[in-house]
C-alpha cells in the first residue's frame, strides 16, 4: 500500500516577497495541479501545513505564503536551492470546463487572490474560451497589494477594479469594501454570466449576497473555502463542515452547494 | 455481514478451559479487552476500565462498559507517522501480529463508522488504520441488558449485531463461547462441552431515546434556522470544551499531525498524529488567527450534528452508536443522549 502522507521534496527556484508579509515562493515541480486546488507543505521536524496554489507554470509551482506559524517561519528562512516537502495535489478546483464561454466577474479579497491568480491567468492566456472578465479586488491597504506587476498586466487586458479598506491621503483609488465595486458592474445578459469570489469568510458572504441581489442565481456563483486540513484525505476532520469535507468536496464549491455549508 | 459459517461451534468451557481457550489464541493473536485499572479512576479510590492486551478470562470486566473504547487499538491517541531523521521521512514499523478484540456490540457498529471515514471517505484508504484494521477480529462481548443508564444502543439501531467472529458470555464463573470463524475453532479445547449458546442483545433502552428523522433535521436546518435555536445557548453555557465526549467515543475519529524534534538530537524527530476533536479549543484554527465556533454552543451543535445526522447525510447510517461513553465522562452532566431527544421534541414542536 501507497503510503500517501510520503510527502515529494521539491527545491525553492525563487523568492519574491510580495508584501511587507506575504512572500512567494516557486517551487520547481513537475505536475501542474488544476487552479483552485492544494498541497500540504512540509518542513521535517516543523510540522505541515495545507497552502493554495498561486502560480501554475512549465515545472513550476507558486505558492504565496505569509508568515504566521512554525511551518511559514520555516519556509521564511529558506534560501533558493532548498527543498519543501509537498503532498497533493488535493480537492477540486475551478471548474473551468463550466466557465468556458461565460462572462467572469472574479472578486478576491486579500490572500484570497493567491488560489484565483491561477484562473484569472489562465483566462487571459485563453481570451477565446471565455466571454470577456471583470476583476474585483479588494485588500486592506495599498500596502497589502498582492502581485503588483501581474495587475498591472492584467489591466491591458480587462477591467480591474480594485478597492482598499483604508488608504492613507494620497491613495488614488477607491476606499470602500469591494461589494461597493458591484453596482458599477454591467450584469447584462445575465445568463451569460459565472462568478468566481474567494477571500476571508464576512468577505465572501457579503459578496454573494450582493451577486444575487444583482440577479445572479446560486449556481452561475462558485466560491473557495479555506480550512486547516491535516490530511487532504477526508479523514482529519478539521474541514468538516456539515456533511462535506472541504478538501474532497471542496475547496471551490457551487454555490448551490455552498450555501448550506453552515459553520 | 459474514456469510452463514460453515461449522458454527458452541461450547461451555470451565475457568481453566477459558484459559486454555485464550492461550491458545494467543499463539496467533493479541487479545484485547477491557480491563479493571485499580485506582486509576477519575475519582479517588475509583477503578478505571480501559482496553489492555489480556492473557487470562479473568483479567476481563465482563460485567461494566470501559472508559475509553475499544478505537484506541486501531487509531491510538498518538500515532507515529513517519521518523524524521534529517531530510528522509522513514514509515514506523507496526507490530506485524493479528489482534482478537473483545467488545460490546455498539462498538463493533463503531468500528464500521470507523471504517466508512478512513477507509471509504476520501479518495483512498488511509495506511495506518488499514493495516490494523486488516488484521483485527472480533469477539463479542455480549450485553443480554443494557449495561447501564447511559447505554442507548437500541435507539440507535446498535444493539445487536453478526459481524463477529466469536461471542462470549461469562456464566457463574464459565464462559459460553459461539465461534463461527474458521481460523478460530481450532483453539478451543478439546474437552469443551457443547452447549446451546447464542448471544443475547439488549431489547430496551433504561432512558428512551428518540432519533429525529434526518430528512425532517435537515430540513429544519436549511429552512427553519435550527442552528440559531436557543437549546444550544444552554450549551454553551454549560459545555466546558474539555472534549471528554470526543475522546471516549467510539466514533469520533478526528486528528492532528504535527512534528516534534527530540530534544537530544534536533536534527531527528517525529511527525505524529494524535487525536483531536471538534470540542477542544484551537480545532479549527487557520493561518491569520481566524477559527470557527468559538462558542461552545456552537462545538456541541456541530458534533452532535455530525453524530446524528451529516454522517448519515453522507454514508447512510448515523455516526452515533449509543455507547453512552459521552454522557458517562462529561464533567458537566451533559447527556448527548437528552440532547438527541431534545432536538426531536424541537422538531415536533416547530
Amino acid at each position: 500500500m501507497t503510503n500517501p502522507y510520503q510527502p515529494q521534496p521539491a527545491a525553492i527556484l525563487d523568492i519574491r516577497p510580495e508584501t511587507a508579509i506575504d512572500t512567494t515562493f516557486r517551487l520547481a515541480w513537475d505536475t501542474p495541479p488544476s487552479p483552485g486546488q492544494f498541497y500540504e507543505v512540509s518542513l521535517p521536524r516543523l510540522g505541515e501545513a495545507p497552502f493554495s496554489i498561486s502560480g501554475i507554470g512549465d515545472g513550476y509551482l507558486d505558492m504565496t505564503i505569509r508568515k504566521v506559524g512554525r511551518v511559514t517561519e520555516g519556509i521564511f528562512a529558506l534560501q533558493p536551492g532548498d527543498h519543501v516537502y509537498l503532498r497533493g495535489p488535493y480537492g477540486h478546483g475551478f471548474p473551468l470546463e463550466q466557465l468556458a464561454g461565460k462572462r467572469l466577474v472574479i472578486a478576491a479579497g486579500g490572500t484570497g487572490l493567491a488560489p484565483v491568480k491561477p484562473v484569472i491567468q489562465y483566462a487571459l492566456a485563453h481570451p477565446e474560451r471565455f466571454n470577456g472578465m471583470e476583476i474585483l479586488l479588494g485588500f486592506r491597504s495599498p500596502e497589502d497589494i498582492l502581485f503588483r506587476e501581474e495587475i498591472a498586466a492584467w489591466q491591458q487586458q480587462a477591467p480591474v477594479h480594485i478597492t482598499v479598506d483604508r488608504a492613507a491621503p494620497g491613495w488614488p483609488g477607491k476606499v470602500g469594501v469591494i461589494t461597493e465595486l458591484l453596482p458599477g458592474l454591467d450584469l447584462a445578459p445575465l445568463d451569460q454570466f459565472q462568478a468566481v469570489v474567494v477571500g476571508p469568510p464576512l468577505m465572501m458572504k457579503f459578496t454573494v449576497r450582493a451577486l444575487t441581489e444583482r440577479g445572479l442565481c446560486d449556481d452561475q456563483i462558485w466560491v473557495s473555502y479555506e480550512r486547516r486540513m491535516s490530511c487532504g484525505l477526508g479523514k482529519c476532520g478539521h474541514c468538516k463542515i456539515n456533511e462535506k469535507y472541504v478538501c474532497v468536496d471542496g475547496p471551490v464549491f457551487n454555490f448551490t452547494e455552498a450555501r448550506w455549508l453552515i459553520d | 455481514m459474514h456469510d452463514t459459517p460453515s461449522e458454527t461451534r458452541r461450547v461451555r468451557l470451565s475457568c481453566e478451559e477459558a484459559d486454555i481457550l485464550l492461550d491458545n489464541l494467543a499463539a496467533h493473536y493479541r487479545l484485547f479487552a477491557p480491563v479493571r485499572l485499580p485506582g486509576r479512576g477519575r475519582f479517588s479510590d475509583q477503578d478505571a476500565i480501559r482496553y489492555a492486551e489480556v492473557h487470562t478470562v479473568h483479567e476481563i470486566e465482563h460485567a461494566r462498559r470501559s472508559h475509553f473504547s475499544p478505537k484506541e487499538i486501531l487509531f491510538p491517541v498518538s500515532q507515529t507517522l513517519f521518523y524524521l531523521m534529517d531530510d528522509a521521512l522513514q514509515e514506523p514499523q507496526d507490530d506485524p501480529r493479528d489482534m482478537l478484540v473483545f467488545l460490546r456490540a455498539c462498538d463493533i457498529h463503531g468500528i464500521a463508522r470507523l471504517d466508512d471515514i478512513f477507509l471509504n471517505n476520501g479518495p483512498e484508504p488511509e495506511p495506518y488504520y488499514a493495516r490494523r484494521r486488516a488484521r483485527i477480529k472480533l469477539a463479542l462481548l455480549e450485553c443480554r441488558h443494557s449495561l447501564d443508564e447511559h447505554c442507548f444502543c437500541v435507539a440507535m439501531g446498535t444493539n445487536r449485531t453478526d459481524a463477529y467472529a466469536m461471542a462470549v458470555r461469562c456464566d457463574e464463573g464459565q464462559l459460553l463461547v459461539e465461534v463461527r470463524d474458521d481460523d478460530l475453532r481450532p483453539a478451543l479445547p478439546a474437552s469443551a462441552a457443547p452447549a446451546d449458546f447464542t448471544p443475547e442483545f439488549p431489547t430496551a433502552d433504561p432512558q428512551p431515546v428518540v432519533v429525529p428523522d434526518a430528512d425532517r433535521l435537515q430540513s429544519a436546518i436549511r429552512d427553519h434556522g435550527f442552528f440559531a435555536h436557543p437549546m444550544w445557548a444552554d450549551y454553551a453555557k454549560r459545555c466546558i470544551a474539555c472534549g471528554r465526549c470526543n475522546t471516549h467515543c467510539m466514533t469520533c475519529s478526528c486528528f492532528t499531525a504535527y512534528d516534534i524534534a527530540y530534544t537530544e538530537q534536533p536534527n531527528a524527530g517525529e511527525r505524529r498524529r494524535v487525536w483531536a476533536s471538534c470540542h477542544i479549543d484551537r480545532f479549527t484554527d487557520m493561518a491569520g488567527g481566524h477559527a470557527f465556533r468559538d462558542e461552545n454552543g456552537s462545538r456541541m451543535r456541530f458534533k452532535t450534528m455530525h453524530k446524528i445526522h451529516d454522517f448519515y447525510q453522507r454514508f447512510g447510517r448515523h455516526m452515533c452508536v449509543g455507547c453512552g461513553r459521552c454522557d458517562a465522562s462529561c464533567p458537566e452532566y451533559i447527556s448527548f443522549a437528552t440532547c438527541i431527544s431534545a432536538i426531536s421534541r424541537v422538531l415536533e414542536e416547530r
